[in-house]
């Protein structure tokens, strides 16, 4: 029973379903370190996915649909930024305008230019030589058999790493997250250090679509997300708004996910209601632990006022 | 200045970006239209005429804008206590949930006391729900934003869940296993309503409509609820804790009970909205499954209609009709010009982010008011030496 649940394939397509979880939640995490919550998250990824997808059903080149959704993810993510930093707009709610603008558009897109939900051929599978045949345990096929933006996706978190702690840059971004008072007297540019934060999320947020619609599931339709864009944002918080938090969180999820395909794969009767309820059950109950820590940015959520 | 003329330019002076940001949201949805190829004038001209162009098209106009109406009001108080509640969705759910049940239960044996009790049932249902996300604001600052967000997707799986199973209509199962619970008594269902007044009004307006008279308890409800939030203590220390939490605490308002309360409030129009879609309109609950197949939406539009209505229940009467009217008039618009329905969730989404852009020009002209310049009072009084 167990063994047929628990295979070598379930654990590499959890790997493979991380992706959009760690492109996504990874971006949004350096938008709430410096202090903005980007709730329109979800809208943004859905724009990524359409725009991707539309390139690479028109053009066939790969390259073309990446730089789409991360140019659009990229403008979404400004037109946010520039609500929350200087217009100084709710965050939440601005955030919900964005989701509904993506969502909308998206689907007006899709209904305008394309119609029908039409397969693309999408990232192929890129085996790493040598690694990818290591029999023992399933690894190969676990971790080294997979398209390139899964690479990609778990390269950020070491990146995200060294960003954040190890360059001037990062340390901006924790100053003006925890006390942009300070970080202001001591020079430092609060309202831009939080614009392009916010703005790489975005753009991050677009690869996030992409990498579901381009090489996850290779089609496009209505509302593909369905709210996968939320728990990204929640995933911030379960991780604690620390990369290794991020990764460990967006691994949890995508398992769930993984094993919930395959017990239905096999013929498992557990209500498809409860599988497709623990995500946000499980997301919930990490909300609740995770106020008990004080690593939140003091100032998420807070625009900053100069005064004076 | 006068109190009077003096409340009467502070209004307009709220209102002031509301209008610009619908103006702007209007030269948006005009861009798009011309980015689409589409011919702006008849897809606008399509759109009014869908929405208001007969008593039937008003109508349905109005039937859109109930649901709408409840949830807008509960954001309205969620937002008083400076809590934001997306929870509008789930709450609506668990709301039909609550009324359908008790419908269902009870039928003809409570005779005319049917409907009050499972509109009860709905406002119970959906407060608890929504104080739910409030407690946990309240008790383990959970972030109500992200918890009502995660509870929107688990009422859907809980009405899924319950369609599916012990409120499967009995003539359904083993057949197409739709799910919808059986059909409620007529007992149950809400009146429809028509204007008339014989002689005058005379066929009635609105005679043969899907209109009901959720309609009046919608409008109904705001007003209480306006009086609740200016007029009562309950009201009082709700908008204390969202106008100045610190503040409150200081003057031994119970913060975190206020928030429950106010979430329980919330939550309960929303649950009304989904009490009343039930006994008015679709008389039993149903659904395609997905988020929206039962809500329609009207859970994230009611959040862009208080927003509009500059978050107060009465404000949010006519933003109603409006977004109800949007919807309706997408549909005509979407058959006469085929520029996909979707527009209207764009407009919306380009509408609340120009709304809460507009605030900081509201709260900076409040500001202003509130602490006046030091110099001003000084300028103005006479000075010593001249009087001397």
């Amino acid at each position: 029973m167990i063994e047929n649940i628990l295979t070598a394939s379930v654990f590499a397509s959890a790997i493979r379903l991380a992706t959009p979880y760690m492109f996504a939640g990874i971006g949004e995490m350096f938008g709430q370190r410096s202090g903005v919550l980007n709730l329109g998250l979800d809208g943004i990824m859905l724009m990524g996915a359409f725009c991707g997808y539309y390139a690479a059903l028109t053009t066939g080149n790969l390259a073309l649909a990446v730089l789409a959704a991360l140019g659009v993810g990229a403008a979404m993510g400004l037109v946010m930024a520039l609500v929350c930093v200087i217009l100084k707009a709710e965050q939440g709610i601005a955030g919900i305008g964005m989701y509904l603008f993506g969502l909308g558009m998206s689907e007006l897109l899709f209904q305008q230019l394309v119609g029908t939900p039409r397969a693309i051929d999408g990232f192929p599978r890129l085996p790493i030589p040598i690694l990818s045949e290591i029999q023992f345990l399933g690894i190969g096929e676990i971790f080294f058999n997979h398209n390139l933006l899964v690479y990609v996706a778990f390269a950020l978190v070491p990146l995200a790493l060294f960003v954040l702690n190890r360059t001037p840059f990062g340390l901006m971004i924790r100053a003006v997250g925890q006390n942009p008072a300070a970080a202001d007297a001591m020079g430092i540019k609060v309202a831009r250090v939080r614009i392009i934060t916010v703005t790489v999320g975005g753009m991050l947020a677009g690869l996030a679509g992409a990498s579901l619609s381009v090489a996850l599931l290779k089609v496009f339709q209505q509302n593909l997300t369905s709210g996968l864009g939320f728990i990204a944002v929640a995933l911030v918080y379960f991780g604690r708004w620390r990369p290794i938090g991020v990764l460990i969180g967006a691994l949890l999820f995508s398992f769930v996910n993984a094993l919930q395909l395959q017990m239905s794969a096999i013929g498992i009767d557990i209500p498809a209601e409860f599988a497709v309820m623990a995500p946000y059950v499980i997301t919930l109950l990490a909300l609740i632990f995770a106020s008990k820590g004080t690593d939140k940015p003091t100032a998420l959520t807070k625009p900053f006022d100069r005064g004076g | 200045m006068p109190i009077a003329l003096r409340s009467l330019t502070d209004r307009l002076a709220q209102s002031a970006p509301l209008v610009l940001a619908l103006i702007a949201a209007l030269a948006a949805a005009s861009l798009l239209l011309l980015a689409l190829d589409a011919d702006v004038g008849a897809a606008y001209s399509a759109l009014f005429q869908g929405a208001f162009g007969s008593p039937n098209a008003a109508a349905e106009t109005l039937v859109k804008a109930i649901p709408i109406l409840f949830v807008a009001i509960g954001v309205c108080i969620a937002f008083r206590a400076s809590v934001v509640n997306i929870g509008g969705e789930g709450q609506m759910i668990i709301g039909a949930l609550g009324g359908v049940s008790t419908a269902l239960a009870f039928g003809a044996t409570l005779g005319g006391w049917t409907i009050p009790l499972a509109l009860a049932a709905g406002f119970v249902a959906g407060g608890i729900y929504g104080g739910l996300a409030g407690f946990l604001k309240a008790r383990f600052s959970v972030n109500e934003i992200l918890s009502t967000i995660m509870l929107n997707q688990i009422a859907v799986q809980i009405m899924n869940f319950l369609l599916n199973g012990i409120l499967l209509d009995p003539t359904e199962a083993g057949m197409n296993n739709i799910p919808k619970t059986a059909r409620i008594v007529e007992l149950a269902e809400l009146p429809r309503l028509a204007i008339g007044i014989p002689g005058l009004i005379d066929p009635p307006l609105f005679d043969r409509t899907r209109l009901h008279i959720g309609l009046l308890i919608a409008v109904a409800l705001a007003l209480v609820m306006t009086f609740v939030l200016w007029r009562t203590t309950i009201g009082y220390r709700i908008r204390a804790v969202g106008y100045n939490e610190r503040a409150a605490r200081y003057a031994g308002i119970a913060v975190g009970r206020q928030m429950i309360l106010a979430m329980f409030l919330s939550g309960g129009c929303a649950g009304l909205a989904g009490a009343v879609q039930v006994l008015g309109l679709q008389y039993r609950l149903q659904t395609d499954g997905s988020p929206g197949g039962f809500t329609g939406g009207a859970g994230f539009n009611g959040i862009v209609a208080a927003l509009f209505g500059g978050l107060n229940p009465i404000g949010a009467i006519p933003a109603s009709i409006f977004f109800g009217g949007l919807l309706v008039g997408a549909q005509t618009m979407q058959r006469a010009v085929g520029i996909p329905a979707a527009l209207v969730t764009t407009i919306n989404g380009v509408i609340v982010v120009f709304v809460v852009s507009s605030r900081i020009f509201v709260q900076a002209r409040q500001r202003a008011r509130a602490n006046p310049p030091p110099a001003a009072p000084i300028a103005s009084a006479p000075l010593p030496e001249a009087g001397s």
